[in-house]
């Protein structure tokens, strides 16, 4: 296999990893913070992809239209927590997964009325709509390696403000022991809207850069809001460094599969054969990857509650 | 008066409002339209939906003399969601024969229960090899082509022009195995990879490096829908269209893709049994007409939407409105109809024998990008399992 196929696989892989976890890393505070089980984070990612859609093709500006996004979705996130999630906080798991189900189909309908059904189709901004000599013999899609730029950076800032500021403490002390935190002082409340309102904006970048790769449509959260809670489950609920971890597992392995798998198989056995089974092999490996996880780690990589 | 009163009154007024409704329109055709128009294939049910209200507009707002309800429902691209929506279709509404699926997974989930239920199903799309073979069957007829069919016409191309390899891809469903079986059946070159991929999938990176490494002399992609945008608009950001030849069928490289992906897939060459400037009245007023109404170009799914109308109207002329006399109907049809693409006729099997074309998306001096008509790649061609199919002519 040459050297060239696996260093691009492993970039793509890299690179969906890190948007995976811009996803998961809202998520995995939400759940480990707040204890809320957010069915809806997938919307939010939706809203951020439409807005920003809407707006780049309003303006013809890529990242104004990636800006806004961001922007509006966090300002629907306050809105959300302080609306409906507040007052689900302290009613068991059932009431908060019914509680956010009934926003995934409300948001659904919702864009479905404002947009219309149709995917929306957006373009990569021109000056990055070119490959790039990242090797000899390896050219590779300048967009996405804004996006794995763009990935890591936030990462970092990310990691920065949870390890290095007091801010990043009152978080992490709330995710590990939310009374005992309360109870030293920590303003818990404005903590919690906060860390709420950046999960959104998160998700709502992860959903604006993604825009022109994927499609903007409806339902687009959910296929992808399923790989987020492997990737939290896999990195152990309410740790960024899991979920980190986590997602370039996912993204790595994931792309991994479907690039390796079905040639390995065509070697082993019959075409007809393969052909059926590589593909389908390929797409339930992240899910056998998170049994083998939890089978020695039932926490998951890197858990937080003791 | 309290709720419970109300409420009754407004029920027996609803019971008693159901059968009256029905025996005061006693001819009358109900066309029950299932198709995909959410998510990443709703351009192509939209297409088909609006073409074949147009088509219907022009014959007056009539079928076969007999005027047309719609009873219209969204697949979502999920066999059971249809499965449910054509129960209701031929139970609650008791449609008089079904049409517009576009998937052929969708279409082989609820085949069986159309046919039972006595009713024709008119497919103007999704054209699965299971029922041209062993299964045909005497309720369906299909307007568009066998799903083999475009694909066996690139393979035929691909071969011409002496390309000595080529990757080949296709989502992972029933219509994508046909796809590259139909390529395969035709191409005499050497096949250096068969890709097939999630239904749906939307990032094609690994795929495209892959390709990449393999370096062969074409590729050849069928991916409908958003898939198809999606595919050729990455294959070229990883610069591959100046390395290695892109070949696709028609339906990736229509007005919808085209209006998605724009100057890159500039010079791509795909086959198509319609084009828009195919030379006769019907497509001409339908062109037209459909640009008009609709402010946007048609594509092949359009075309047959529009066909699909015009099929069941001359089959309807045939039998003097009545969908009962099924044999006459069926033969009516199979023996040919004008449509978009001029005469149309069929085999046994309710397959299309017709002519597939090649076209070629360029650049018009005015900065349109369009399909342009380039030849004739078959003439007359059906499909390869008619002989398996124990119908009468």
């Amino acid at each position: 296999m040459p050297a060239v196929l696996v260093v691009e696989q492993l970039l793509n892989g890299v690179q969906f990893g890190l948007m995976l976890f811009l996803l998961s890393a809202g998520l995995t505070l939400v759940l480990g913070i707040m204890d809320v089980v957010n069915l809806a984070h997938g919307s939010l990612y939706m809203l951020g992809a439409y807005f920003a859609a809407t707006v780049a093709s309003a303006t013809g500006s890529f990242w104004a239209g990636v800006a806004a996004g961001v922007l509006l979705t966090a300002a629907v996130g306050v809105l959300l927590e302080v609306s409906v999630l507040r007052r689900v906080y302290t009613r068991d798991h059932l009431s908060q997964v019914l509680a956010t189900f009934a926003l995934i189909l409300v948001f659904n309908e919702a864009v479905r009325m404002v947009w219309g059904p149709q995917a929306l189709h957006i373009s990569v901004p021109p000056e990055l709509a070119r490959p790039v000599q990242v090797l000899p013999g390896l050219p590779y899609s300048a967009y996405r390696l804004v996006l794995l730029g763009v990935g890591a950076a936030l990462a970092a800032l990310l990691f920065f403000l949870i390890h290095r500021t007091r801010l990043g403490m009152w978080v992490r002390a709330g995710a590990s022991n939310r009374s005992m935190a309360q109870a030293m002082g920590v303003p818990i409340r404005q903590v919690f809207t906060l860390v709420f309102a950046v999960s959104a904006a998160l998700s709502a970048v992860a959903g604006a850069l993604l825009g022109p790769i994927l499609a903007v449509q409806v339902g687009m959260g959910e296929d992808i809001l399923i790989l987020a809670f492997v990737v939290i489950v896999l990195g152990g609920i309410g740790s960024v460094k899991g979920s980190l971890l986590g997602s370039l597992l996912v993204g790595v392995v994931d792309t991994a599969g479907r690039a390796f798998l079905p040639p390995l198989f065509a070697k082993l056995m019959a075409p007809e054969v393969a052909s059926n089974l590589g593909p389908t092999l390929a797409s339930v490996l992240i899910y056998l990857l998170m049994a083998v996880v939890l089978f020695f780690r039932p926490r998951g990589l890197f858990p937080v509650h003791s | 008066m309290n709720w419970r009163v109300a409420f009754a009154v407004v029920a027996a007024a609803a019971v008693a409002a159901l059968p009256w409704r029905a025996e005061s329109q006693p001819r009358h055709l109900k066309v029950g339209f299932v198709s995909t128009l959410s998510g990443g294939g709703a351009a192509l049910g939209t297409d088909v939906l609006d073409a074949f209200n147009l088509a219907v507009r022009h014959l007056g707002g009539r079928l076969g003399g007999l005027p047309v309800e719609v009873v219209v429902a969204d697949d979502r691209l999920d066999p059971d969601v249809a499965r449910t929506a054509v129960e209701r279709m031929l139970r609650r509404d008791r449609v008089d024969l079904v049409t517009g699926i576009i998937f052929s997974h969708v279409l082989l989930a609820v085949g069986d229960l159309v046919f039972q239920s006595g009713v024709f199903y008119i497919s103007p799309n999704a054209g699965p090899a299971e029922y041209a073979g062993e299964q045909c069957n005497a309720l369906y007829l299909n307007v568009a082509w066998q799903n083999d069919n475009m694909h066996e016409a690139m393979g035929h191309y691909a071969t011409l022009k002496a390309y000595e390899t080529a990757f080949i891809l296709a989502p992972n469903y029933p219509a994508g195995r046909d796809a590259l079986t139909g390529f395969k059946r035709f191409y005499k070159g050497r096949v250096v990879n068969e890709v097939y991929t999630r239904l749906g999938q939307l990032d094609y990176s690994a795929e495209i490096a892959q390709i990449r490494a393999a370096r062969p002399r074409a590729v050849y992609a069928f991916y409908p829908g958003a898939m198809g945008v999606n595919f050729i608009k990455q294959y070229a950001e990883a610069g591959l269209m100046q390395q290695v030849t892109l070949l696709v069928p028609g339906f990736s490289a229509d007005a919808d893709v085209i209006r998605a992906v724009g100057k890159p897939m500039v010079g791509v060459y795909n086959s198509s049994h319609w084009a828009l400037e195919l030379f006769n009245p019907i497509n001409r007023r339908f062109v037209e007409d459909f640009r008009r109404t609709y402010g946007r170009t048609p594509t092949l799914y359009a075309a047959q939407g529009y066909d699909t109308a015009l099929a069941i109207d001359h089959g309807l002329r045939a039998t003097g409105g009545d969908i009962s006399r099924k044999a006459e109907f069926r033969k009516a049809i199979l023996s040919g109809f004008d449509s978009t693409r001029g005469k149309v006729r069929f085999n046994r099997n309710g397959y299309p024998v017709q002519d597939y074309y090649l076209r070629q998306v360029v650049e018009l001096p005015n900065g349109e990008i369009v399909n342009r008509l380039r030849g004739t790649i078959f003439r007359n061609h059906g499909d390869a399992y008619v002989s398996r199919c124990r119908l009468p002519e």
